[in-house]
């Protein structure tokens, strides 16, 4: 059975790319267009690792985080972050936030296979 | 297109989307809009265009968007406020970014002068020194083009410098793991397998901090690690595997002497139990139970209690097996995570490679990525294809008159009208293709129907679609949903059986749902299948028959019986479930299927499963006829439906008495249709030697002779509905203007086929 992982970014080329490289990978690929989108997919699907972006209309990235921690069902879901920035203090934010790891942008599938590797049981 | 290709087309589209969004924005601001999502939309604008210019290594594009993007950055957050005189700039830098984004599409020049003149004036509004090269610290490392692996990670290195231990005989690790850590869906084992891919690992748990029950907390991390780590791996690989948990836990790294031997802490002397990597899972999984446990049970000491008398009885069992153990239990991790890297590591290495031709070819290509789309009002392209159409006759009329006015074939008049019918019909498929989509937007309503459906019939359905790039008319693909969707209910409802039957029979308790298209023979096939019982031809005849729609003793084949379901007033639950008695039946679908000049077909096993199989046209706008002549009347029969045609022999003829004959074909006999006497044009029955014969092929795989008076050849027929304009007639699916300016009917060869099956076939025109 093939690992669901959900992608959250409002960018068309991120969304595409991330899905090109997680389907090559393997795995099987739920797309959300924002914060409040990716929460609403969640209310249908239990996706095994959660890749979101942070600037985002809507509902932004630490905002998505926040909602799915609070969810009884999701909170052990593993998120994964991702920042162009790779400053100490973006990343603290995003662990804050209840993130469990980043991949900084722009990532390579090799990368981002690693980091889903990483945190998905 | 490659994909990455058209990542890289859409990536400009959305470069231009996200550019016409900075401007309305900023122009917003330069009016005097503070409001906080018109600064952030501007700032995502320029962001997402950063972001994705990185993903592609157009480096120049990702440094001018770094530093406006900085800029922006403090307005956002308030530390620079939005006058006039910041706006300013920013419309500029805005145009910058505008050409710099064209110029890496087009492959053209940009003003670098202007282009750092503007940087500079950026980096002066916010006074953040940052040169307009970009060099900020995150430069090279993040911003290499994808192709370029591997890209090295930051390890946010606290500890001493890394090359003070050349030769290590590998680290020892203790790792305590706070609340937090697991808070974040971060889990200690993972960790450990991630520690085992680095080289041989001794894992021993430290459960000293574990307290009385009645004093522990559900979700409080009481158990830390102790590893050793041998082989070659540095301190910043060890570090690395801690990158995402390092504020999450207490984390300890030492080098191993070169005996071997760790430096001792305190927990290690106190703790003689060596403990497993399993034996680890183990516990971490117990610790990860009881927060669920707590929460499910009514009395969560007493399951705790037990998980940990477990835990503490392997723990005592495994000791005096320590000595062994972990050689083994290292061995097995070591195999495994080998294992792991390669099914990780295969699909990459040839593929960083084609990334990299890939984007060698886009370099060249540049501009010619782009696919850029324009929407356009669906009643021009209408007209469009109307027009097309009369040139399409208009082009057959003059084609006509040349050959009446008996011009040689050789003429150049002929010779220029032949190129001009090939232009026609290049013509009419281009506009044709413009109609034309993907029936994936049909495919994509229907997971959340197969999910609804599922929940209320209680049975456990798995949808498998094909074919989704299937592309067809617009107005198909309008009118296939509610047919689609109605069929995809029955298929759960009434195809697949309950969990507990399925198991019973020996089948998986999920049945299986397929949708699937496919282009076939200049149409398009969709396919609804379920892996369900069947459908049960017992049941079916007999309702049929209580609702009098066949004879009690009617004799009927399993095909026949399997379209009883599309009969009007037919359906087979004996309750009506709220989910297929819409009051619609399969007679509606059939009926709409068949309205868009489309075919359905049923094939069924018992216990197997049933297919649904629609066969409809690419376009119902034009259609490939032969053009016949019955009784004086010109018409036209589907190519598609056209297998053969044949001159009829007297000696092939038998009559079955009456006026019903069949004809036979190389051995079998096939039942012979005047098509000049079903539709009434004669009163008595024409000689078959007389006539010409076409062998055709209905949807359901039946075959028929139709018998004509003449055949006048092949040609590509607009069609006019004939339902529109006059009404419907048996026998006849639509009209079209020939050549000559003549209205010629186009035949509904499998009405024409059904009804010579029964007795009313002379007499279908008067019926209608």
């Amino acid at each position: 059975m093939s690992k669901t992982i959900l992608t959250v970014d409002d960018s068309r080329t991120m969304r595409d790319m991330l899905r090109l490289a997680l389907i090559d990978a393997g795995f099987n690929v739920l797309q959300a267009e924002d914060g409040v989108h990716g929460l609403e997919v969640l209310q249908g699907e239990t996706p095994d690792v959660i890749v979101t972006d942070i600037n985002m209309p809507r509902m932004d990235g630490y905002g998505f985080i926040e909602g799915v921690r609070s969810d009884a069902r999701c909170r052990t879901i593993p998120i994964l972050v991702l920042t162009t920035e790779s400053s100490p203090e973006k990343k603290m934010r995003a662990r804050d936030a209840g993130a469990t790891g980043w991949i900084v942008k722009p990532f390579n599938p090799e990368k981002l296979v690693d980091a889903i590797r990483r945190v998905a049981a | 297109m490659d994909p990455m290709a058209e990542i890289k087309a859409t990536f400009f589209q959305e470069c231009e989307e996200q550019l016409a969004e900075l401007e309305s924005g900023l122009l917003a601001m330069e009016g005097g809009d503070t409001d906080t999502e018109t600064v952030n939309a501007v700032f995502r604008a320029v962001h997402s265009v950063k972001g994705g210019a990185g993903a592609f290594g157009l480096d120049d594009l990702v440094r001018f968007a770094h530093v406006f993007e900085t800029t922006l950055d403090e307005v956002r957050a308030g530390r620079l406020a939005a006058t006039p005189e910041v706006v300013k700039p920013l419309l500029r830098s805005a145009d910058v970014l505008a050409d710099l984004v064209r110029a890496a599409r087009d492959g053209g020049e940009v003003d670098q002068g202007r282009c750092d003149a503007c940087a500079a004036e950026l980096s002066a509004l916010t006074g953040i020194e940052e040169a307009a090269d970009g060099d900020d610290g995150m430069g090279d490392l993040d911003f290499q083009p994808m192709a370029a692996a591997p890209v090295a990670l930051d390890f946010e290195l606290d500890a001493p410098a890394v090359e003070a231990v050349p030769e290590t005989a590998g680290w020892s690790v203790r790792f305590k793991p706070r609340p937090e850590l697991y808070a974040k869906a971060n889990e200690s084992v993972l960790l450990l397998r991630e520690l085992a891919r680095l080289g041989e690992i001794e894992v021993e748990l430290d459960a000293a901090d574990l307290p009385l029950l009645s004093e522990l907390e559900p979700e409080g991390a009481y158990l830390a690690w102790n590893i050793r780590l041998r082989g070659s791996a540095s301190e910043a690989d060890v570090r690395e595997v801690f990158e995402f948990v390092d504020a999450d836990c207490e984390l300890e790294v030492h080098a191993l002497g070169a005996d071997g031997e760790p430096m001792p802490t305190a927990a290690e002397a106190e703790l003689d139990i060596a403990a497993l990597l399993s034996m680890a899972q183990a516990a971490v999984e117990g610790a990860a139970a009881e927060p669920a446990a707590a929460q499910e049970s009514e009395t969560p000491e007493a399951d705790i209690a037990a998980i940990l008398a477990a835990a503490q009885a392997e723990a005592t069992e495994a000791a005096p097996a320590a000595d062994t153990a972990p050689a083994a239990a290292s061995a097995q991790s070591n195999r495994r995570a080998g294992e792991d890297r390669r099914k990780v590591d295969a699909p990459f290495a040839g593929d960083d490679k084609r990334t990299e031709k890939k984007l060698d070819d886009l370099a060249k290509a540049a501009a010619t990525a782009t696919a850029p789309t324009i929407r356009v009002d669906l009643d021009r392209v209408d007209r469009l294809i109307d027009l097309v159409g009369e040139l399409v006759i208009n082009q057959a009329m003059l084609a006509q008159r040349v050959t009446e006015a008996g011009l040689a074939r050789a003429s150049s008049v002929a010779m220029g009208l032949d190129e001009l019918e090939q232009l026609t019909r290049e013509i009419q498929d281009s506009v044709m293709a413009i109609r034309a989509q993907p029936v994936k937007s049909v495919f994509q309503r229907m997971p959340r129907l197969v999910r609804e459906v599922a929940s209320i019939t209680g049975k456990q359905v798995r949808l498998i679609t094909e074919g989704e790039g299937t592309e067809v008319d617009k107005t198909v693909i309008e009118r296939l949903t509610d047919p689609l969707t109605h069929m995809i209910r029955n298929a759960i409802d009434h195809g697949l059986e309950s969990p507990e039957k399925r198991v019973a029979a020996g089948k998986n308790p999920e049945g299986a749902v397929k949708l699937s298209a496919a282009h076939r023979s200049g149409r398009i096939v969709i396919e609804v299948a379920d892996d369900g019982g069947g459908i049960n031809r017992e049941r079916v005849k007999q309702i049929a028959i209580d609702k009098a729609l066949i004879a009690a003793d009617a004799v009927l084949t399993d095909e026949e019986v399997d379209n009883l379901i599309f009969l009007p007033g037919f359906s087979t639950a004996s309750t009506v479930s709220d989910i297929s008695g819409r009051g619609v039946g399969m007679d509606v679908v059939k009926r709409s299927i068949l309205d868009l000049g489309g075919r359905i077909s049923i094939t069924s096993r018992p216990g197997l499963g049933s297919t649904f199989s629609m066969s409809l046209p690419l376009t119902l706008a034009v259609l490939d006829g032969m053009v016949v002549t019955a009784g004086q009347q010109t018409l036209v029969a589907p190519l598609t439906a056209i297998i053969e045609t044949l001159q009829p022999k007297r000696a092939d003829v038998h009559s079955l008495g009456g006026s019903a004959r069949v004809i036979s074909i190389r051995g079998a006999y096939v039942p012979l249709v005047d098509v000049g006497l079903s539709l009434g044009y004669r009163a008595e029955p024409m000689d078959a030697e007389q006539g010409v014969a076409l062998l055709i092929e209905s949807e359901g795989g039946s075959r028929a002779v139709l018998l004509f008076d003449a055949i006048q050849g092949q040609r590509q027929v607009v069609i006019k509905s004939l339902e529109a304009n006059y009404r419907r007639v048996p026998g006849i699916a639509a009209a079209t203007i020939l050549g000559d300016g003549r209205v010629a009917l186009i035949l509904d060869v499998d009405t024409l086929v059904a009804a010579s099956r029964t007795a009313e076939a002379p007499k279908l025109l008067q019926a209608g």
